[in-house]
């Protein structure tokens, strides 16, 4: 029994409160401090300010309903969307019928403010985190006309103001062209300096 | 050639160091045609309709459970047909109510499921019992030689008194004379007798035995004294005889599984539990999607998902193995000698007797300067032609075919045949002169002898060639005879001990096999090498004594390698008990048949290569018939998994790829090849894969394609045809 | 099922460098394990040192497998009944999440996690956001992270000591394993891909909670925390356990497309280098370079079948609408837009052919055919390439079984590296696919046919059934992703799930380490023509053909009646 003890219980109890202190606390401290130093901005959630007033984060999507902004992609995060405390998808299978409802009446919401072309998909179904902040530019293009008449811009005066806050994949090859909604909205809106 | 100065010397010689080689390599190309042709003898022999008939009773015995229990694959089966026939007795007198919806409850459906799986059971049992057939018909004969015989028993006071051979103990002694058959395994420590081993050995010619010859000394119980009398030790008691043993052996009665059979049925009870899982939880699974499963269709899928192809023929694929073995005449104490056989990838080989034939033969006459060729082969017949040694008898042989290749005429043409009345006196061979020959009418004396020895009855100055060459031959491990006529040296006969031919050729297939040969010889290392060099061998020990050789297998053995060696005297057998496989004489002594795992009653030690191809091909067949089952499951899915989930989602039945005409016969087609396979497999398991010497890759690419692949087609087109049958029959 | 061009690309590019990166690692990872100095001794010897002198242990000693196998099992209750109580009590401990209150976490919930964390599995029935502190992310779950990672990788290691060895009674010391996978391995990794992630934008504070006014008006609460240092163990330790609910999609865990293809590759990294490590320890590179071989291959033909079915559209979407919509861009429902369909695939084989259960996007809501492949990947035990360790000695396992089915067809008793595979083994072996087997089939059908388990599901049809399975799969093969429509926080599935996880680890682990003991004992058989070759293609066909063969014919039933009944439903328009 001792003999346990001193080679399996003490080193299994010792063991773990030696990692508690060195993964658990000097890890994450020393991060956070070359972190904060290094990347200050991206540390701190890459939060937009305006003004002296933090607006949202570059990396946190926002809703969108008035016509003169470009709308982010449905969420269920929250019952009203974009609630960051509640981040997820809607786990709707491909065969619910649920499903397929929102996707319908999505797109008829969708038609009814932007005409009859066709919605790009991603318009109509939840991302899977709820905080989507991107729109793919096929998206964005979708709802120029819209936003350049609620503004009383021209088309191409707001496709300029889409291609500033869109983003190529990483070496043409990582990740999909997006379009930064939030960013977008505030260049628009004219906050952005 | 040699071969045949050999065999005619067999009958005289009769001591075990005489191999039939060349037969041994007949008899395999012979299995070889028999294995690729299919109806030979051979396979009369295992299907020999009178052994097809006599194993319909004992397989139906087998399927008592309780013997069945040990296979746990068929036990689950036979569990499961009845299962369903309980189920098809309900339903038939209608107890059954409310399962109406279920998959598959139809009487007629039901009861056709319960007969294949009855037959699958059956199939299984029958293939052991055809199995064992043959070893318990070999049994049979060899008991009745075992029956009572008289034994003459020597008393304390010297008398000797008749008893029983069971009466007979350890340390008994008793007299057999000519005619009479010896009552018990023992060692001969009197007389001189001549024995007929036809019983064990099925060799007619009769063995000389005599005491005190380590090999010669040791008699086996139930064979015959043909000639004199011998006074004999016995070493055995009443039912531990090597005659016992066989029967015990052949018979299989006391079988016990191998290593890696034990092994297998673990990974096959595994299996079989794995699915037992996935098919009870279809239960709930199929509630849950709105498909009730009826227990006859989840038997159905169990039976066809659990290795029955592999659990039904394994032990058959052992048993037939050992009988394999047996039909080479050599004895395997146990199926897990047989498998470790396979693993081997060294072997030792004693030189004499194994490699070469252990007689030093003629191999060349070469005339010395100043004599013709024909004057020297002359002198070498004559002084021969009378000597009946087989050192003689091969001069004679090689001097008349080297005489017949120069071409008669010439001159001393008619000495070519000299006939008996020339010669008027044979002088035989004694220690003190070294030397024989005859002397001829005409006083002219021809002989041959150590070289020294003529030498110094030469009337010159030997030529200095004689010295050369006889040094040279002497280097190479042969033996110089140099001959004389009267004060005239004429040539120098060659004699070496020949290697047997055919042996390069094996020993190259060996090393294909990834298995290393190692002679062992008392001889010095550079006669060693001569042999070794001309025989193929990997390697060789020279001047090895006893101990040496089990010092070799160790280290052999601790390099990770699996070592075989025969042997046959007392002081081989710590040897043989250290290698992982020991094959010993028949011929041998006592001690080193106990210590052995195998014992050749022919006493043929080349034989030790086909045990290991028999090893090998047992494993093989194994793991063939094991992928082979496996893989068959791929195709019983499609079958049998879009006909229980119709009902639930008939969108399923895009998995009916084979386009099984409807669920019922898309069950029972499954269940039908299921047990099918079985019986079309029997051959196979009995006869063995087909065996190439090849490296293991190539032997693995090869029966992967066949077994794996096929395996894994096969079942479709099988299923498919039923599937056509049953519905042309309208069985469901 | 060929997926787009870039799709391609991308998963070619993501593999290959991970290959390039593990061939050194793999070397090192060696090193470090038997001791030899590394250039990161000179700064992490001494806390190795020092490590020891607080366990009390001698180094130099090691252990036989049992002994070994009661240090794994203690240590991992030891962390359970730690974790659950510093839940349980997390409410009075420091470094709460400020502005999002978040109290003591309940019994069943605080168990499941204890036990999911500790068994490498991070299932998580939680949203991380609202249910954990600060304290509890980073000094509880993700120091879990670490050391049941380090686990995998000493009982990986241990396993192939065992069969390299020859006549040895020991296998290795657990506690000095742990300590070195740790510290020269999971650590400094991390400190790098944590800054790495920090530069895009993945966050790493201790502030609170910040609360902004919209461009629209409305109130969002942005939760944040120490998330880097988190994500990168995550990652690399293949754990899975998301800081937020939404775990790799959340733009804070996983803000930009190269994050996202980092963060796979920390995935890779390890699985991939220790099959370097087994070959260099076997004394033959070919030996890991075909166990890699093998992965890398299933691993590409989930990939292409998972991105491809996503690049897809949804055949349920009525013809109607069809005909509105744009649905080039595949399956969106679930994804994020900066990882698209072929990312989100590519992430979801990965993060199950690995044991990490990290998710870029809702498998949820997967079609059906792209959410068989992660469900497939974790029904054949996580080996391709599996977990940080545990892939190692899952595929080991494989080939033992392998070996032994078809080993034979070569004439000789299977054998593996020269050891001989005899009953014990077998026995050991079978019981490891037992239990995951039992495992996985069992609690489903309990679940199937249970109240308190069929409450469980969100979606109705096969695709409710795909959930539940998904569910036990996952725990099972301490994995961790999820069909996450599951309810998952409820007594039954907290319970059934913990058991599940627990069986997933230690009944695979246990007999594991008795074939370690038991081969380490054997003589190891010289090799020849006529041995069984564990190298080369007919070897990486043969092994994979056994590893689908027979996580198909266990699971394909069950299978049947899930993803295959959902796509096939799904093909013809069916709704539930």
């Amino acid at each position: 029994m001792r003999s346990f003890i001193r080679t399996q219980l003490w080193p299994a109890v010792s063991i773990l409160l030696a990692f508690t202190v060195i993964t658990g606390l000097v890890y994450p401290a020393v991060v956070t401090v070359i972190a904060q130093v290094v990347f200050p901005s991206q540390a701190n959630g890459s939060m937009i300010v305006v003004d002296g007033n933090t607006v949202g984060s570059s990396l946190i999507g926002q809703a969108f309903d008035a016509p003169q902004y470009f709308w982010g992609r449905p969420s269920a995060a929250g019952a009203n969307g974009y609630d960051p405390t509640l981040s997820g998808g809607s786990n709707l299978s491909s065969t619910s019928q649920t499903l397929i409802t929102d996707i319908t009446q999505r797109v008829d919401a969708e038609r009814a403010a932007n005409g009859d072309a066709p919605v790009p998909i991603e318009l109509v179904t939840a991302s899977a985190s709820g905080l989507d902040p991107d729109i793919s530019p096929a998206a964005a293009e979708y709802q120029v006309a819209r936003v350049a008449k609620a503004r009383g811009m021209t088309e191409d005066a707001v496709r300029a103001v889409v291609a500033r806050h869109t983003t190529q994949p990483f070496l043409w090859l990582i990740g999909e062209p997006t379009v930064h909604v939030l960013e977008l909205n505030l260049d628009l809106d004219g906050l952005l300096k | 050639m040699a071969f045949e100065v050999a065999a005619g010397f067999r009958r005289r010689l009769l001591s075990s160091s005489v191999i039939d080689t060349a037969r041994g390599t007949r008899r395999l190309a012979r299995e070889d045609r028999q294995a690729q042709a299919g109806g030979s003898p051979r396979n009369r022999g295992i299907f020999d309709p009178k052994m097809l008939r006599g194993a319909l009773g004992p397989a139906a015995r087998k399927m008592n459970p309780r013997a069945l229990a040990k296979n746990p694959v068929m036990f689950v089966v036979e569990v499961t047909a009845a299962l369903v026939t309980l189920v098809f007795i309900s339903d038939f007198v209608g107890l059954s109510h409310g399962a109406a919806q279920e998959v598959g409850r139809a009487p007629s459906f039901e009861f056709q499921i319960a007969i294949w799986l009855w037959f699958t059971v059956y199939f299984a049992t029958y293939a052991e019992a055809l199995a064992e057939a043959r070893g318990k018909a070999q049994a049979a004969t060899l008991r009745k030689t075992r029956s009572e015989t008289p034994a003459h028993r020597r008393c304390d006071d010297g008398t000797f008194e008749d008893v029983g051979s069971s009466a007979l103990r350890c340390g008994d002694v008793v007299v057999v004379r000519e005619g009479e058959t010896i009552p018990g395994d023992g060692d001969v420590i009197e007389g001189v007798a001549y024995v007929n081993e036809a019983v064990i050995t099925g060799e007619s010619a009769p063995v000389l035995k005599e005491p005190g010859t380590d090999i010669r000394s040791s008699v086996t119980g139930g064979t015959t004294v043909t000639s004199d009398t011998l006074t004999i030790s016995i070493t055995a008691n009443p039912g531990e005889t090597f005659l016992d043993r066989m029967i015990a052996l052949v018979e299989g009665a006391k079988r016990q599984r191998t290593p890696n059979e034990i092994a297998l049925s673990i990974l096959l009870s595994g299996l079989t539990i794995v699915f037992l899982l996935a098919t009870a939880t279809l239960r709930p699974f199929g509630l849950y999607a709105g498909a009730p499963l009826g227990i006859v269709v989840l038997v159905a899928l169990l039976v066809c998902l659990i290795p029955t192809t592999i659990g039904g023929l394994l032990s058959a694929i052992g048993i037939a193995g050992m009988d394999r073995v047996a039909r080479f005449n050599v004895l395997a104490m146990s199926g897990r000698a047989v498998e470790a056989a396979g693993d081997v990838d060294v072997i030792l080989l004693d030189k004499t007797g194994t490699i070469t034939f252990g007689n030093r033969l003629a191999s060349r006459i070469v005339a010395l300067p100043g004599a013709t060729e024909r004057e020297a082969l002359e002198a070498a017949l004559l002084t021969s032609v009378e000597d009946e040694t087989p050192e003689g008898r091969s001069v004679v042989e090689l001097a008349r075919r080297r005489l017949a290749e120069i071409g008669s005429g010439g001159p001393g043409a008619n000495a070519a045949a000299p006939s008996p009345e020339e010669i008027t006196t044979v002088v035989p061979f004694s220690a003190e002169s070294r030397t024989s020959g005859v002397i001829l009418t005409d006083g002219t004396v021809v002989l041959k002898g150590a070289v020294d020895a003529i030498v110094a009855a030469l009337d010159e100055e030997a030529p200095p060639e004689l010295k050369t060459l006889a040094d040279e031959i002497s280097s190479l491990g042969a033996t110089p005879l140099a001959i004389r006529r009267d004060g005239r040296p004429l040539g120098v006969i060659e004699l070496k001990d020949t290697v047997k031919p055919g042996l390069k050729e094996r020993f190259d297939e060996l090393r294909r096999m990834g298995i290393r040969t190692v002679m062992v010889t008392g001889d010095n290392p550079l006669t060693a090498k001569t042999i070794a060099a001309e025989a193929g061998v990997d390697d060789f020990m020279a001047q090895a004594k006893p101990e040496d050789k089990i010092a070799r297998i160790r280290a052999e053995q601790a390099d990770g390698h699996l070592v075989a060696m025969t042997g046959d005297g007392t002081n081989d057998a710590p040897a043989v008990a250290q290698a992982d496989v020991g094959l010993a004489m028949n011929s041998g002594t006592s001690a080193c048949k106990e210590a052995a795992n195998m014992v050749d009653l022919d006493s043929d030690p080349t034989k030790l290569i086909e045990v290991i191809a028999i090893g090998k091909q047992l494993l093989i067949t194994r793991g063939a018939i094991t992928t082979f089952s496996i893989a068959n499951d791929v195709a019983k899915y499609f079958a049998i998994l879009p006909a229980m989930f119709v009902v639930a989602y008939p969108e399923l039945n895009q998995l009916n790829i084979m386009g099984l005409s409807n669920p019922q016969s898309a069950i029972l087609s499954a269940v039908i090849f299921n047990a099918l396979i079985i019986v079309a497999l029997v051959p196979l398991s009995l006869r063995g894969v087909a065996y190439r010497a090849a490296p293991a890759a190539d032997l693995l690419r090869r029966n992967l394609l066949i077994y794996g692949v096929g395996g894994i087609f096969a079942p479709f087109l099988g299923i498919k045809a039923i599937d056509l049958l049953v519905t042309a029959l309208h069985l469901a | 099922m060929i997926p787009s061009l870039p799709g391609l690309l991308q998963a070619m590019s993501l593999f290959a460098v991970a290959i390039l990166i593990a061939r050194p690692l793999g070397g090192y990872i060696r090193k470090v394990m038997e001791g030899e100095r590394v250039f990161l001794s000179p700064v992490i010897r001494p806390v190795e040192r020092g490590v020891y002198k607080v366990m009390r242990i001698d180094e130099t000693v090691e252990q036989r497998w049992t002994s070994y196998a009661v240090s794994v099992i203690l240590f991992s209750f030891v962390c359970i009944l730690a974790l659950y109580l510093q839940q349980r009590f997390q409410a009075s401990l420091p470094l709460d999440q400020g502005g999002v209150p978040v109290g003591p976490v309940a019994p069943d919930l605080a168990y499941n996690t204890a036990v999911s964390f500790d068994t490498n599995t991070n299932w998580q029935n939680y949203a991380g956001e609202t249910t954990m502190t600060y304290l509890t992310q980073m000094a509880g779950l993700a120091v879990r992270n670490f050391v049941s990672a380090a686990t995998g990788i000493a009982v990986a290691l241990a396993l192939t000591r065992g069969l390299v060895r020859k006549m040895s009674p020991t296998i290795g010391n657990f506690w000095v394993d742990l300590t070195r996978s740790t510290l020269y391995i999971l650590l400094p990794i991390s400190i790098v891909a944590a800054l790495v992630l920090v530069s895009q934008g993945v966050i790493q504070t201790f502030a609170s909670s910040i609360t902004v006014h919209t461009l629209q008006g409305a109130v969002q609460t942005i939760p944040l925390g120490p998330v880097a240092s988190q994500e990168a163990i995550k990652e690399l330790g293949t754990n899975g356990g998301g800081f937020f609910n939404a775990n790799s999609a959340h733009p804070f865990e996983n803000p930009t497309g190269l994050s996202d293809w980092f963060e796979m590759l920390l995935i890779l990294i390890i699985p991939f280098g220790l099959t370097f490590t087994f070959g260099r320890m076997a004394g033959n590179a070919r030996q890991g370079w075909a166990l890699l071989a093998v992965m890398v291959i299933v691993l590409s033909a989930g990939s292409l079948v998972a991105m491809a079915s996503e690049e897809r559209s949804n055949p349920s979407i009525p013809a109607a609408v069809a005909g509105e919509v744009n649905q080039s861009a595949g399956n969106m429902e679930g994804k994020e837009t900066r990882f698209g369909a072929d990312s989100s695939g590519l992430f979801a084989t990965v993060t199950t052919g690995t044991s990490t259960g990290a998710v870029n996007s809702m498998h949820d809501s997967f079609l059906p055919a792209g959410g068989l492949v992660p469900l497939f990947n974790i029904e054949l035990g996580e080996i391709t390439p599996g977990g940080v360790g545990a892939g190692l000695y899952g595929i080991l396992v494989f080939a033992i079984i392998g070996v032994f089915i078809a080993g034979l067809m070569v004439g000789r008793t299977p054998e593996f590296l020269g050891k001989k595979i005899e009953a014990y083994e077998m026995k050991m072996a079978m019981l490891v696919v037992l239990f995951l087997a039992f495992s996985i089939l069992f609690f489903t059908a309990v679940a199937t046919a249970t109240a308190a388990g069929k409450a469980g599901p969100l979606n109705g049809g096969p695709h409710g059934f795909s959930e539940i399975l998904y569910a036990f799969s996952s725990q099972t093969g301490n994995n961790g992703s999820a069909f996450a429509g599951l309810s998952g926080n409820t007594l039954f599935y907290n319970v059934t799930g913990a058991f599940a996880m627990m069986l997933g680890r230690y009944a695979m682990i246990v007999p594991i380490l008795a074939i370690a003991g038991s081969m380490a004992a054997k003589r190891r058989v010289a090799p020849s023509l006529g041995t069984f070759p564990t190298t080369g293609p007919i070897w990486v066909g043969l092994l994979i053909g056994v590893i689908v063969i027979v996580g198909a014919l266990t699971f394909f039933p069950a299978l049947a009646l899930g993803p295959i009944a959902d796509q096939l439903l799904n093909n013809a328009g069916r709704l539930f």
